[in-house]
Formats: C-alpha cells, structure tokens, sequence
C-alpha cells in the first residue's frame, strides 16, 4: 500500500496544477517585476491575477488589500507589530491561550517591553467565552488577535462575531487564518476583521510564501522597509513564481471548497467514528460540533503521542501529537493544557489531518492498523493491565518525579 | 522526527522484557518531569547472591523512553546490585548508540528507576537528588535548572560566566537569548539587574590576546595557560585534558576521566580549538591524540 499522508495540518503537498505554473516564472518569466524589459513583463499581469485569485477565495472587497509576504509567521508578525506601531498610546493586546506560537512568542516578547496581554482560556471543548471578551475590551486595546480556526483540535472561534464586537469598541481585529482559509467558505468583505493572516503552503501551495490580508483604511506599519513593493507595504523582490502559484492555490481551494465539506468531512468523520468505536479509551478533544471539516484530534489514554506515531510510520502512515516529547519541550501542547485535559492523555493525542487527495481506502488501511498499534502500547505501559486501565490509575501508579 | 539510531529503533519496535515480572521483589517507579515520561522498572533478585535474574519494565512514554527502558533490562539481568548500582546513564545512552540531546533524560530516567528498584530491595527509600528543568544548551545538553543553580552558587552576571561554569552556550551559541533570560530573572530574585555589557564575574580565562607571531616554546605555554583556565569547567563534569604534543599549529590532546569517550568529546574539542583560536590569534587546530599515530606513519612513510 502506498504511504498514507494525514499530517495535512502540517502542510500539504503542492498541487501539481500549482507547480505548472510556476515553472515559467522560473525559466522564462524570471526578470525582477519593476524591470522594464520581456523578461518581466508578463510578472506584473502574473501577480495581478494572483492577488484577484487570492481576493476571489477570502471575498474581500479589494485586490489591493492583498499583501504577500513570506509565510504566515511573518504576517502575524507584521499584523501584531503595526497595530501597536499605529496606536502607540495602547498598551494592551487580547489573544487567547491556544493560538500558534507565530501569535503567543509575540506577544510574550511585547509583554516584557511593558505591554499588558489577555490570554483567554477556552473550556473543555476549547470554545471562548464571549461576555469575558466583551468585557476586555476598551480604548486601552490596541488589537484583538484570535485564531480562525486551531491548528490542533480544528475547533473554530467565532472571528466574525468578534471582530464585530472589536469594530464597536474601536479596537482592531486580527485573525490568523492559516488553518481556516481554503477549507471553509469566507467573505470578508461582509466582516470588520481588519488583518487576516494566510499561509500558502497549508493549502497547497509552496511554502515560503504567506498573505497578509489588510482591510483598506485600517492604519499600519510596514515590518520590512526599502523597495516599493506590495506599494511599499512589504518591500522586498516579489517571490513571483510562489505568489502564482500561490494564487493557483487559491483557485483550486475555491474550486474544491464543497468537496472539502462534504467528502473530506466524510473521510474525517469516518475515521474518527471507526477510532472510536474500536479503541476503547480514547476521545475526540476540541469542539465536535464546530470544527474545520479535515481535522480530528484524538486522545488516546495511558500511551505517549511519539510511540504511535513511530508505529503508524513504520505503518506508512503520517500523523501528528500533541505530546512534548515530539516537540523537546517540557510540556504536552499548551492547546490540550488549556483544555485541561488529563495528561495521561495529553500525551496520547494523535491529530489526523485530510486534503483533497486523500481517499476513503485510506480511512480504511488506517482503521485497520491502529487498534493494534495501542494495544500493543497499552501492553507496555504501567496504567494498564490486561484489557483496562489498572483501577484507580493515578494511585496504582505513583512514580517519584524528578 | 527525531534522528534515533537502528539500536533505539530496534529496542522500541521488539522491546524486551515488556511487562512486569512475576514474584518481582524489588520495585522502582520514576518518572521525568521533563516530558511526562514515567517507568516502572520490576526486578527478581536471588537473597543469596544479590544477583538480578529477572527484569521488567512497564513504561509510558516516548520511543527513546521505552528503548532506554529495554536496553536497561538487558544490562542489568545477571549483574549484581551492586554492579547495577553502578550502572550510568551514559551506559544506558551508549548500548543505545546514542541519544538526541533532547532525550538524554530518558536514560536519566532508567537509571533513576534502577536505583529506586535497588533502594526498594535493600529496604530503603529512594531520594532524587537532582530536579530537571527545560533544555536550554543543545550541544552540552545542560538544562535551566543546572544553570539558575549555578548562577546563584556562584553569582554569575554575564552569559561567558554561565558558559564557563557550565559550558552551556559554548557551542553553536543559538542559547544565549535564553540564558540571558535566565540571567535576567535570578538577577531580579536578588535584587540586581542584568546588564548584558557587565565584565564577567572573574577572569580565569583572561589571558592577553597574542599580537606578535609565537615561537613554538611561546605556543606550548600559551595553550597550556588556556587549557588550565578551562580545566574547572570539565572537572566539574568529572573529566579533563592534557596536551600531549604539539606540531605547527596542531594541538594534539587527551580528554580523560568522564571526557573519555563522551559524546560530547567532540564538541569539547571544538569549544577548546575555538578558545585557543581566540586567545592565540592565529589558527590553532585541537585533535585526539590518538589521532597522532597516523600522521606519524605518514611522515615516515
């Protein structure tokens, strides 16, 4: 059977549609876009008809609030810095506690220059609570920055709701919605978000290159000075070939859009139904009812996120965890901690993420690995005895921490 | 994905001795708070001849946590407590061809969890006598905790001090940022402020740099004076270095005690070719001496 790829949140393969037309902005269109000479003259169009494609997918009303930049990372950056650059006498920023690191290293960065931050907590399923948020806001608020969708449970915030109730308290809105853009249908045009951050490689496109969506009228800093680019909002040589391809992307996400909620859904929901069914102990964490069409975070108890996903490589199967030990860090992921959930199964979270080119068959070859692959652990392991959790599992096994 | 050797990978896919062994009379559960890895290590010994002749483990974590944990059984099965008592980390992390820095402390954790066992059996309590904090230094593998103690014992100001009490940020130097934070905070605990330009807390390394080309009498007493400045630094991991000889601008030296075939030898030799470099002013390249026999053999060849 050939490799199964479900680390989709991760990144994706880039479409091969996508590299077709990147390739003549390598070998023949590959003159600098403010040259005046046959070598550029069709970038400028090539990037003309990537911001529309761009501006087609997130439906917002201009094509020149379509900024590229280099990743993701870099337009979260740029939207955080420039809203406390334009608002220099707000000291206070909302966020909340699961955002990417690319939104929370910021922002503990602005805390130790003075800044005040609002991290809010989410409940056990990961959703917000409104009445604190509207209370947080106030003319003291430089910008509100939440996530449209989370990268590891797919439960989706309210963003429009929120930028709403931001607009009136006069308080800029910033997503990032790396996750969300491309597998849930958005018209921004109809929202008051203000900032919106893309990244081209989770949809298909290559890595390397981002988008900074920013609402005409709202104020900003440039992070990157010098050239004229991007009309001086980014300066630096414009990444041609990966912004059309990028705008390609962007094409084909709109194109499959109902795809991605009817039959990747099904793949999603019928992996995790035959999991859970199966696997006795395990649970899906984040917000079942409210979550991006491709995603499934599921907690598997008593074993540890690595050890699986070294039995599904070996498999040919490709996932992801929440546990720390596949990041080095101290912690299981901050998004299960402030779930609270357990962390006899923190450690055990396994996300599974789909694209468009996954297939049913796939769902199958996995379902039919995975519940031994946690028996087998499960046998290892010191919670567990025979077919079930030792009683008690906590007091049964105590160990001395060091 | 983490770059494990064929051995951490074999022990993790066939581990052996999964489960706990039956009529076990010695008992040890740890756990490294380090990544919520956690291990309960069973043992069978003989009362007569204290010899170990059954081992399990049962462990809940990551794949180098259950390799350590196998390799663990399979050394000490047939050794006495008191050769297991023996037993490193070390030795846990080389039957394993080695470790990421990142997980050394699974290996930690097996020998913690033998100790424990061995405390249990002789009827004792077993007592951790270090904490583990987050890694900060990769190359050195040195962790917060390691470095808040050592700048408080020893009132460190300056990142060089944190990197010639412990070695931490003596390598690749990406860890600085993060030791300055270190700094910033245990300076704040006692009142102080950090100040990132402040002289270091005392000089032992502080030797003139060299303007004029050395003779190579001049040499070998130079690079003696920068081996001696680093000496307590790698002392204090329980090795040392001695200079063996040196030809033109090679210095060929012996990393003994705990350095001896220490992974981290090689980036010893790094960190000590960079300092010479520094203080000499001119190109000085640190090899094994063991490496002196074969450039002798070319010469006469």
């Amino acid at each position: 059977m050939k490799d199964i790829y479900l680390d989709n949140n991760a990144t994706t393969k880039v479409d091969h549609a996508v590299v077709d037309v990147m390739i003549p902005y390598f070998l023949e269109q590959y003159g600098n876009p403010s040259s005046i000479h046959k070598f550029a003259d069709g970038v400028a169009k090539g990037l003309k008809h990537a911001r529309q494609q761009v501006q087609a997918l997130i439906g917002c009303e201009h094509d020149s609030e379509i900024i590229f930049t280099s990743c993701g990372t870099e337009s979260n950056s740029t939207a955080i810095l420039s809203a406390i650059k334009a608002q220099p006498n707000k000291k206070e920023i909302i966020t909340t506690t699961v955002e990417h690191p690319a939104i929370l290293s910021v922002c503990d960065m602005l805390e130790k220059e003075g800044y005040t931050i609002h991290r809010m907590p989410v409940d056990k399923a990961g959703r917000l609570n409104l009445a604190a948020y509207q209370k947080l806001l106030s003319d003291q608020v430089a910008l509100v920055t939440v996530m449209w969708a989370n990268n590891e449970t797919g439960t989706i915030f309210p963003v429009a709701e929120m930028a709403d109730m931001a607009n009136a308290a006069g308080v800029m809105f910033h997503t990032d919605a790396v996750q969300a853009v491309g597998k849930i249908p958005m018209m921004l045009q109809d929202t008051k978000i203000d900032m919106l951050s893309i990244s081209g490689h989770k949809l298909h496109a290559p890595k390397g290159i981002g988008v900074l969506y920013l609402r005409r009228g709202t104020r900003y800093r440039p992070l990157l000075r010098g050239g004229h680019q991007e009309r001086g909002r980014r300066a630096g040589t414009e990444n041609s070939a990966s912004i059309v391809g990028l705008g390609k992307a962007c094409e084909l996400a709109l194109e499959y859009i109902e795809y991605e909620n009817t039959i990747v859904k099904a793949m999603r929901d019928r992996l995790e139904k035959g999991l859970t069914e199966q696997i006795p102990h395990c649970f899906v964490t984040g917000d079942m009812y409210n979550r991006l069409p491709n995603t499934t975070d599921i907690a598997f108890e008593y074993i540890e996120g690595e050890s699986i996903l070294m039995l599904l490589n070996k498999a040919g199967i490709a996932a992801s965890s929440g546990s720390a030990c596949t990041s080095g860090s101290l912690e299981p992921s901050h998004v299960m901690r402030a779930m609270d959930i357990p962390y006899t199964a923190a450690h055990g979270t396994i996300r599974f993420s789909f694209s468009r080119y996954n297939s049913m068959s796939e769902v199958d070859e996995v379902l039919k690995v995975m519940p031994d692959i946690v028996a087998k652990l499960r046998k290892l392991s010191p919670y567990w005895e025979g077919d079930a959790p030792v009683a008690d599992p906590e007091k049964a096994f105590a160990p001395t921490y060091a | 994905m983490w770059d494990y050797s064929d051995k951490v990978k074999e022990h993790f896919f066939n581990p052996k001795n999964a489960g706990a062994v039956v009529d076990a009379n010695a008992t040890g559960e740890v756990g490294s708070i380090s990544c919520g890895d956690a291990l309960r290590l069973t043992l069978k010994v003989d009362d007569d001849s204290e010899i170990i002749l059954e081992a399990g483990f049962q462990t809940f974590g990551c794949g180098s946590a259950i390799a350590s944990s196998s390799v663990l059984t399979e050394i000490i099965k047939g050794m006495t407590l008191d050769e297991a008592a023996k037993v490193t980390n070390q030795d846990i992390a080389d039957q394993l061809e080695g470790l990421p820095p990142e997980k050394m402390h699974c290996s930690v954790m097996g020998r913690e969890a033998l100790q424990a066992a061995i405390a249990n059996y002789r009827g004792e309590v077993w007592k951790d006598d270090h904490e583990e904090g987050a890694l900060i230094c990769k190359c050195f593998a040195i962790d917060a905790v390691m470095i808040e103690e050592m700048v408080w014992a020893n009132k460190l100001r300056t990142v060089e001090d944190v990197t010639n009490f412990t070695k931490a940020g003596g390598g690749c130097a990406a860890c600085h940022e993060d030791i300055e934070a270190i700094l910033e905070k245990v300076l704040a605990e006692k009142g102080e402020k950090f100040d990132p330009t402040a002289a270091p807390v005392e000089a032992p390394a502080k030797i003139a740099a060299v303007k004029v080309p050395l003779t190579n009498l001049q040499r070998i007493k130079k690079i003696e004076m920068v081996l001696d400045s680093l000496r307590p630094a790698l002392m204090a991991d329980g090795g040392d270095v001695e200079l063996v000889e040196v030809i033109g601008n090679t210095a060929y030296v012996n990393m003994t005690g705990a350095c001896n075939g220490c992974q981290m030898a090689a980036m010893t030799i790094a960190g000590i070719q960079q300092r010479l470099m520094e203080v000499m002013g001119e190109f000085i390249k640190v090899v094994p001496a063991s490496e002196m026999k074969k450039l002798v053999n070319i010469e006469v060849a």
